[in-house]
């Protein structure tokens, strides 16, 4: 039975800060910026209650700095932000990539670019995500398009950053951030919590920290507990001591991608709404997907052979799956807002990409049941 | 018990040497400075996180054997406010390069003093940026040639101990690589102070600094430290009022440290008072 103090009323700023407590975090630092403030007040009240640490920083790449530190001495870390805030971070972002350090950052999405349209919707961030940091890397990028599943992707986002040692995105929007909706906490144990996996290596043996294990995982050692190692950013050999050996530098970047792309199925999350006879299928995420839901049970009731895919890993993209999901449909819309970048992603995976369409808003408003339904009519032949 | 003797080879990790740096260069004295520091003080390797950013000296992390952390450029006083915040039981000890601490890195730096976190920045001043081979930095000065200078530079140029003082720093000193031991000794009262402590290092780029500018080979240079300096309040200032002054300029133990006073936040947070 549900405990009724276990229900809340919440934004999904506040939904993302439970997920993350009920994960174990330890250490927040941020900066603020709208629309995703109410993550640090949140933890700025929460952290210290449960012994945790929270700082505000002078700027977003220290609150970056700072949690990429407190991960190496052991404790789960976690920065929130906005597009400005989230450009500023990439460079520390690609050395959590390099150096293998677990961290989560959400990225509440406002309109950009620049400023932009700070308290406004948006979903033009996704391939800043992807490729915001320079240099080949890999990266996870999770995101829901309701509380419920804020609070489970952060607990996943934190669970990944440990399993694969890597910074994970949370890639929310402002009506996702700011929208207020029941949350119904879980009990402890309801859903999985990763630790981070420490070496076994006793002291006085050596241990390498940058030399994977059969199973590709890298067990770490806190700064502070016996094993005194290097971390850098520049490539690096298994002792962590900088290295441009060819061999080397291949062999960490090869390594730095693997690990993420060839678990694609791993990490891979989604829900699928009628999908089973679908001739049309949208795929969405985020806000957006609450409308293609909303539109499709509409369509539905009408006798209209439509469903919907929801994508909440955008990174790495699970093309295999969106191919196999999409091979029976006469058209695939994708409802995004931005100028079209996971539709990109979409026909990239399909086998007839000339049946991907793009349902988008790119104002600042929440895109609409309606918007969507005016291009399924045009690709139905029903004129709008 | 008698104390050990001081062998460097107990503070350094062998496999990775011979270091970057070029012959001449200030910064080995530096790294010398410190690992007698920390032995004179008795240290555990292993309570000591040694933090750096990008350049010619960040390298020194690398080198000693404590648990090191090489950063980004201009922000591992950031990176290291993590470790400490986090971690308050661990040394904090960050070795930057003048453009590192104080272009690029600029902002941490003031607010890493004015927060008065206990870290100890040893900022190693060479007045240039040697790793890309020699642009003029924030402490060159105006007047100096450098390649991105070449006409001369017109930027004038902060002055570490003031800086450090007006934006909070609770222990402040200044020495030269030509006074190794005044060096060791004020690393040791950084490292021992409970607060924010920086100590500027004039440590000479014969390579590209020295060069450029004509001021000889590193011998000579670091001679130019023994006489443009001197000791805080000389009487040799009423002559020569240009000379740099070296010693303790600020040790101020009244402020309350950064991670205590978050414990208090703590207390106050878990006796549920918001």
């Amino acid at each position: 039975m549900k405990n009724k103090n276990n229900i809340r009323f919440v934004q999904g700023n506040e939904a993302c800060v439970e997920g993350a407590i009920y994960a174990g975090i330890d250490f927040f630092a941020g900066y603020p910026i709208t629309p995703s403030t109410e993550i640090m007040e949140h933890l700025a009240t929460r952290l210290p209650q449960k012994g945790g640490k929270f700082i505000q920083m002078e700027d977003e790449i220290a609150s970056m700095g700072a949690i990429i530190g407190a991960s190496l001495t052991g404790n789960k870390v976690m920065t929130a932000t906005s597009g400005p805030g989230f450009s500023l971070k990439q460079e520390a972002l690609g050395y959590a990539c390099m150096a293998e350090i677990p961290c989560v950052i959400a990225n509440v999405q406002r309109g950009g670019p620049s400023t932009g349209n700070p308290t406004h919707v948006s979903q033009g961030d996704v391939n800043q995500v992807r490729w915001g940091t320079h240099g080949d890397h890999a990266i996870i990028a999770l995101t829901a398009s309701n509380h419920q599943d804020v609070f489970k992707i952060t607990v996943d986002a934190f669970n990944m950053a440990e399993t694969y040692r890597t910074p994970v995105v949370i890639l929310l929007d402002e009506v996702i951030g700011h929208m207020r909706e029941k949350l119904v906490i879980p009990e402890p144990g309801e859903i999985p919590v990763v630790e981070r996996l420490r070496t076994s290596v006793k002291k006085g043996v050596d241990y390498h920290p940058y030399l994977p294990r059969e199973d590709g995982r890298l067990p770490m050692s806190d700064f502070g507990a016996e094993h005194k190692y290097n971390v850098t950013g520049l490539f690096h050999d298994m002792w962590g001591f900088p290295n441009n050996d060819p061999k080397v530098v291949s062999e960490l970047l090869r390594h730095l991608v693997d690990k993420i792309e060839n678990n694609v199925h791993e990490i891979s999350m989604y829900k699928e709404y009628w999908l089973d006879d679908a001739e049309f299928i949208l795929i969405s995420y985020g806000s957006s997907a609450r409308s293609a839901i909303h539109l499709a049970k509409n369509r539905r009731a009408r006798g209209i052979k439509i469903g919907v895919l929801e994508l909440q890993t955008l990174w790495p993209f699970p093309a295999e799956m969106v191919r196999e999901k999409c091979s029976g449909a006469k058209a695939v819309i994708v409802v995004e807002m931005n100028m079209g970048q996971v539709v990109t992603q979409v026909k990239n995976a399909v086998d007839n990409p000339r049946n991907v369409f793009l349902a988008n808003r790119i104002d600042g408003e929440l895109i609409s049941p309606t918007d969507i339904k005016t291009l399924l009519r045009m690709i139905q032949g029903k004129g709008v | 018990m008698t104390k050990q003797a001081f062998n460097f080879k107990d503070y350094i990790r062998p496999r990775f040497f011979p270091h970057i740096w070029c012959p001449g260069c200030g910064h080995g004295i530096v790294l010398g400075s410190l690992l007698r520091a920390v032995h004179e003080l008795g240290l555990n390797k292993n309570e000591i996180v040694i933090t750096s950013g990008i350049g010619c000296s960040s390298r020194i992390s690398g080198y000693v054997d404590f648990h090191s952390l090489h950063t980004i450029h201009g922000r591992a006083l950031s990176f290291a406010t993590g470790v400490k915040l986090s971690k308050p039981s661990l040394k904090a000890i960050v070795p930057m390069g003048d453009g590192d601490a104080l272009a690029i890195g600029g902002n941490h730096f003031i607010h890493a003093a004015r927060r008065n976190i206990d870290i100890t920045a040893i900022v190693m001043n060479n007045r240039i940026y040697g790793m890309t081979g020699g642009q003029f930095s924030p402490l060159s000065g105006s007047g100096k040639k450098a390649t991105t200078a070449p006409y001369s530079t017109i930027d004038r140029s902060f002055d570490v101990v003031e800086l450090a003082k007006s934006a909070g720093a609770t222990f402040v000193a200044r020495s030269t690589v030509y006074h190794a031991n005044e060096c060791k000794d004020l690393i040791k009262k950084g490292i021992s102070h409970k607060g924010f402590s920086v100590v500027e290092i004039l440590t000479q780029c014969p390579t590209y600094y020295g060069r450029k500018n004509k001021e000889g080979d590193a011998i000579q240079m670091m001679e130019s430290y023994k006489t443009n300096t001197v000791k805080i309040g000389s009487k040799k200032l009423e002559k020569n009022p240009n000379l740099i002054q070296r010693g303790v300029f600020v040790e101020n133990t009244d402020i309350p440290e950064y991670c205590e006073a978050y414990d208090k936040i703590i207390e106050t947070a878990m006796k549920g008072k918001a």
